[in-house]
């Protein structure tokens, strides 16, 4: 290459463009190559196929709307059609995709529970379902087994319900959301009195507790002064219309009595849900939010989640 | 005119091509951006969308600072996936008041435009503060000092004056506030008249409770209002899905 003379690459090689460098870099002016080229006559094409085709072109106020159509069933239930757009897709797709799911959610509409729940194929079609709606709207709460928290959100895969496990009850719940409310007892009683009633709740679900403050304990739960019984029963089994907690069962939400070791922390934690009350525990509401199909969907699959009713 | 040409000429005149470059780009420019401006409808019409009362407009502030759009979005596209997680696509309209706007492209969490009342507010704070608390695979970092930091409301009114200086139709005056309670309804309109900021936004605080601590308003009483207002202004029960279709 060294001893290459310049000027004979220029004569018989391809054509430069007349500079030169450190004596001998010169530079190629190549045509560019055919494929290249051609793919951007291509793209001038495609574009003036597009402008056609799509929406483009502003004119005035509005803008050339293009040939293609997107056709979907307007409020009245006739084909319409209208210029392509986006919305206008989704429209037509979130159509078809009702027309494909149809059969089943018509079935879902039509039957009661108890038959989408014997019905294998539906009930297939609502557990795959029911488990992407629960991931993506529940399962932050309820976590995603429906095991909850102790502390915040109930266990839904157990056969203990605050508001009642029967397919009603949960679609109750579901559509108009629960907030469960109970007062704070820390400044209507005194510190023993409070420490009483813990005793007693816990016999209750058959812990060995001291016998005398149990007694002083249900005492209290059944007296005016503290009106125990007024929300949780007289036999403290709670009740469904207000979500009070069944206090009878080994089941807790919100004192964490399980995973205390000793009666006393068992105890003080019980205490301080009578002394503080509580009115933590909402759940939203999700109608407007879901479709009734889909919270159909959930109440089924809630309920065969835990041990329904 | 053109038969001396070459193209050759605009390559080797630096000052030429710059010239010409320019000129290409201002006219795809244009020819994108202009029309915005005299198309009849760029903003659907719909009902009930507002701006920010003193609270949340502060909550939002701590959404910006707090960086939360680098991993969520608040634009909901209109595919059939994104509707049927996260609920109606979002409208022009939904976002008129929005400075800046909190669109984003990077989803590491989920979009966030409708978030609003799918939540409750016990649920928002403990996963501010602790996120694997709730979510236990989440990646989302914890942000426990919202809860213990008080809110600066000193400077609410300067921040929503500047805001009407850019179009959001908060109110300074009687004329301005009694054109705003014709838009927005009574009660509402009180909410933004800019003189009442600070009162108004301690009393909205103390009502939501919305960190479940009434005795002062920590900058979580914000953020959380300003999360569960998020995608729930508009009633798309009330709108024919045809109408927005021929909007376009
Ligand atoms: C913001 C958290 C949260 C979300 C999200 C949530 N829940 Fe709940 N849910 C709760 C709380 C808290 C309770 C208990 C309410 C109470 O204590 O009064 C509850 C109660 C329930 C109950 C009643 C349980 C019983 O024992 O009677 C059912 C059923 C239920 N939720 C199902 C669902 C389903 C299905 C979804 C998803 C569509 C869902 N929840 C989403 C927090 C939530
Ligand atoms: C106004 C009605 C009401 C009164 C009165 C009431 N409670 Fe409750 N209680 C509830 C409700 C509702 C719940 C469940 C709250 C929830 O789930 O959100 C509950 C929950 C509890 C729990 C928690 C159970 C668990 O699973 O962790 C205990 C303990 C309890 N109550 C004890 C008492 C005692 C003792 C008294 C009397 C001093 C009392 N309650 C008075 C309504 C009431
Ligand atoms: C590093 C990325 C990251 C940042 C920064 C971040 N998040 Fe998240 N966020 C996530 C992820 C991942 C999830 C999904 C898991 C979860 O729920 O924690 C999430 C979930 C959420 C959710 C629940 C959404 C739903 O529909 O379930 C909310 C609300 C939220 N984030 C708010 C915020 C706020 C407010 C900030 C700023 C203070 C923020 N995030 C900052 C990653 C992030």
């Amino acid at each position: 290459m060294a001893d290459t003379n310049p000027s004979q690459t220029h004569a018989s090689g391809p054509q430069t463009t007349g500079h030169v460098w450190d004596g001998d870099l010169q530079e190629y002016n190549n045509p560019l190559p055919a494929w290249w080229t051609w793919t951007f006559y291509a793209t001038i094409v495609f574009a003036l196929v597009y402008w056609v085709v799509y929406p483009s072109w502003p004119v005035g106020k509005g803008f050339l709307p293009g040939i293609g159509k997107i056709s979907y069933v307007n409020a009245e239930g006739e084909v319409e059609s209208w210029h392509w757009n986006t919305r206008a897709k989704l429209l037509n797709e979130m159509q078809a995709a009702a027309d494909a799911q149809k059969p089943y959610f018509d079935r879902i509409a039509d039957l009661s529970y108890d038959q989408i729940a014997h019905d294998p194929e539906l009930n297939s079609f609502v557990v795959s379902a029911g488990k992407v709606l629960f991931a993506d709207n529940c399962a932050a709460c309820h976590q995603a087994g429906g095991q909850g928290k102790i502390g915040s959100y109930p266990n839904l895969a157990d056969d203990d319900w605050l508001y009642g496990g029967t397919f009603e009850e949960i679609n109750e719940t579901l559509n108009k959301g629960r907030r469960g409310y109970m007062p704070g007892y820390a400044e209507a009683l005194a510190a023993n009195e409070i420490d009483a009633l813990a005793h007693y709740v816990l016999s209750l679900s058959g812990d060995s507790v001291d016998a005398a403050k149990a007694a002083e304990g249900k005492a209290l739960f059944h007296s005016h002064k503290a009106a125990c019984y007024y929300c949780h029963g007289d036999d403290g089994k709670g009740r469904k219309d207000i979500g009070s907690a069944n206090l009878t069962d080994q089941v807790w939400l919100w004192a964490d009595v399980p995973g205390a070791a000793d009666i006393g922390t068992r105890a003080a934690r019980v205490r301080q849900v009578i002394a503080g009350g509580l009115s933590r525990g909402v759940m939203p509401a999700w109608e407007g939010r879901l479709s009734p199909e889909q919270i159909k969907v959930l109440t089924v699959y809630v309920h065969e989640l835990g041990g329904g009713q | 005119m053109f038969k001396n040409f070459k193209h050759e000429k605009i390559e080797t005149n630096a000052g030429l091509l710059l010239v010409l470059t320019m000129l290409a780009v201002s006219v795809g420019g244009l020819v994108e951006i202009a029309p915005l401006f005299f198309i009849k409808d760029t903003m659907e019409k719909v009902d009930g969308v507002r701006p920010y009362t003193p609270l949340e407009q502060r909550g939002r502030d701590i959404y910006i600072r707090e960086g939360c759009y680098t991993c969520h979005s608040q634009m909901i596209r209109p595919f059939r996936d994104e509707q049927l997680r996260y609920g109606h696509y979002s409208l022009a309209a939904e976002s008129k008041y929005d400075h800046p706007f909190q669109w984003g492209s990077k989803r590491t969490g989920p979009d966030l435009a409708r978030v609003g009342g799918k939540y409750s507010n016990e649920w928002h704070v403990q996963h501010m503060i602790n996120p694997k608390s709730v979510v236990p695979e989440s990646v989302m970092p914890n942000y426990p000092w919202l809860m213990e930091t008080k809110l600066d409301i000193s400077d609410v009114g300067d921040r929503m004056r500047a805001l009407r200086r850019v179009g959001v139709p908060y109110s300074s005056n009687q004329e301005e506030l009694d054109r705003n309670i014709e838009r927005f309804g009574e009660d509402m309109a009180r909410m933004l008249h800019i003189p009442d900021a600070q009162k108004n936004l301690v009393k909205q605080a103390q009502e939501g409770n919305y960190d479940g601590d009434r005795s002062s308003v920590s900058e979580m009483d914000a953020l959380v209002a300003y999360l569960q207002m998020l995608g729930t202004l508009v009633d798309f029960s009330k709108i024919d899905p045809e109408e927005l279709v021929k909007f376009r």
